[in-house]
């Protein structure tokens, strides 16, 4: 029986006829996605027999459209796939096609995209999140049961909670980068958008593995996460982060989150609380970091060898110049001067160093909390998806992702979990474990999902046969 | 931290991305602002504490010494904006 909340295991196991279940999706991209724009690019076909995914348009993919959703990008057809790509090509899945985001990777709403902004199927008028926006509402919406995106600061996250699905991004290095168009290099980490934990854990085992074209990449065994998902609750200790609910939080968005760690501890988990006051300090130390290795990596967009090419260059300079200021939106240009004035001679110590020092006093505060807890958990979020065009401050949609950057500093894995409504639209609960621990995350988020169903929640308007 | 249109202008050559007036103006603005949003890690006391670049500090590792790249120039240059005989074309450098 198909229907929008569809899993990948129901699929898998329920014998379902794949060409029926690939028609299934298509007709709902076809009926639905003029309204939401989570797809940029689609290259469903009909009689399909392969499990149905989808990928966020940052992963490069062979002979597919590859744009970032950036104009640099536009035409950018990628003569190869990425390792995570092909993996999952090898386990059996089939692209729908290829998903929006914000151009680059920055940004926390999926509204600077080239393509136009990604919508939230629980509400039109407001933000998908980002950057993985197409990816999350893909998911909400039933468009497609399983969606990668990444996450530098959030990425994944963020645009889960916002849209009340499912979202992992592993321990930094254990998903391949190779073939990721890259942002931040030391943050970015590929990751899992899906309704469950357990449809998270099974593509997330197929995609992790160390890479050797992956510099970055750890070479660990990848544990079979998707074996070991009934670990009991009870006898875990939940860490609740102070600094995770503060002022800046919504506060009936703070109250959905206390009724789920509520439940988890009737589940028998204890509850204890955490003081990492260094977290004040994620946000400055992120947008530093971040912007310092965009500018790094951003700066192979040069008009020549492949990407945006501006009219009739007058010399070689005005060729970068123009180019790079007709060939990228808003935010990244202001990431990019952010990064390139961080990086230049006399502010180097002032700003990245010390913002590279602080970077490891947020992790350092991270390990010893894991020490006394199992698993560190707050709202993914400070509020639920906002309204489309509401936040034009840049500094104000960096404070979005407060309560996420600080795990991306520190290489620690996280997910959003779906937990509740707070004025009809999706909450959060954040999950964060020590390096590797992906297995607990993943475990406690199945255990609570078999008590709860907010992960199988369908708006309305979506319910329907397509 | 004074952020003034020499500053922008500076960064915009270094990152080769041009700007003109406006967008000049509005940078000067943005990157004020945000600069006053990084500049609260000037509070932290980070004495005797050691830059963090990657977060599990792995070390680069070495490969083989094994020729493993192939000429690809047939897939990768139908991609380039300007190309002759094998060659990516750019507006003359030299004269």
């Amino acid at each position: 029986m198909m229907r929008a909340n569809l899993t990948l295991e129901a699929i898998r196991e329920g014998g379902l006829d794949l060409q029926a279940v690939s028609d299934y999706y298509r007709q709902r991209i076809d009926a639905y996605d003029d309204r939401i724009g989570a797809f940029v690019t689609r290259t469903d076909v009909a009689d399909e027999t392969g499990l149905p995914i989808a990928y966020k348009d940052i992963f490069c993919t062979e002979g597919v459209a590859t744009t970032c959703s950036s104009r640099m990008l536009e035409h950018f057809v990628p003569p190869y796939s990425a390792t995570v790509v092909e993996k999952l090509e090898q386990a059996g899945f089939s692209s729908l096609g290829k998903l929006n985001m914000d151009e680059f990777a920055m940004g926390s709403s999926n509204e600077s995209s080239v393509h136009g902004p990604c919508k939230n199927p629980w509400n039109t008028d407001c933000v998908a999140g980002g950057s993985s926006g197409g990816s999350a509402a893909a998911v909400a919406a039933g468009l497609v049961p399983v969606a990668l995106g990444t996450d530098t600061g959030g990425s994944i996250r963020q645009p889960a909670a916002f849209c009340g699905v499912t979202g992992i991004k592993p321990t930094y290095g254990r998903a391949s980068r190779y073939g990721i168009v890259a942002y931040a290099s030391s943050l970015d980490q590929a990751g899992v958008l899906a309704r469950t934990a357990a449809d998270c854990a099974w593509v997330l085992e197929r995609m992790c593995g160390h890479d050797p074209k992956d510099s970055t990449s750890l070479d660990e065994p990848v544990p079979r996460w998707s074996d070991n998902l009934e670990q009991p609750v009870s006898g875990l200790k939940i860490g609740v982060v102070r600094q995770w609910f503060g002022e800046q939080v919504d506060q009936g968005l703070v109250q959905v989150v206390k009724t789920a760690l509520a439940q988890l501890e009737d589940m028998g988990a204890e509850l204890v609380d955490i003081d990492l006051p260094e977290l004040a300090w994620s946000i400055p130390a992120y947008y530093v970091i971040a912007s310092a290795e965009c500018s790094s990596n951003l700066s192979r967009y040069d008009g020549v060898r492949y990407g945006y090419r501006c009219q009739d260059p007058k010399d070689l300079q005005d060729l970068y110049s123009r180019s790079r200021s007709e060939g990228f939106g808003d935010e990244v240009k202001r990431r990019i001067l952010l990064g390139t004035f961080a990086l230049s001679a006399g502010y180097y110590d002032a700003y990245y160093r010390k913002a590279q020092q602080v970077r490891r006093l947020i992790h350092d505060g991270f390990k010893r909390a894991l020490e006394q807890v199992d698993v560190l958990a707050g709202p993914t979020t400070p509020t639920t998806g906002f309204a489309l065009g509401s936040v034009q401050d840049p500094v104000t949609m960096y404070q979005a992702d407060i309560n996420t950057v600080a795990v991306n500093l520190a290489g620690l894995p996280g997910m959003s979990v779906p937990c509740g409504f707070s004025e009809g639209m999706p909450v959060g609960l954040q999950l964060v474990a020590d390096h590797l621990q992906e297995g607990r995350l993943l475990a406690l988020a199945h255990q609570y999902q078999q008590q709860t169903d907010w992960h199988l929640a369908v708006p309305a308007w979506l319910e329907g046969e397509a | 931290m004074q952020i003034d249109a020499e500053l922008i202008e500076r960064l915009s050559i270094l990152a080769r991305i041009r700007l003109d007036e406006t967008q000049n103006q509005a940078l000067r603005q943005d990157i004020a602002a945000i600069l006053q949003l990084v500049d609260q890690l000037q509070q932290v006391d980070t004495e005797g504490v050691e830059p963090m670049a990657h977060p599990l500090e792995i070390a680069q590792p070495v490969r083989t010494d094994q020729v493993t790249e192939t000429d690809q120039r047939a897939s990768f240059q139908p991609l380039a904006p300007a190309m002759e005989d094998g060659l990516y074309l750019v507006p003359r450098v030299v004269e």
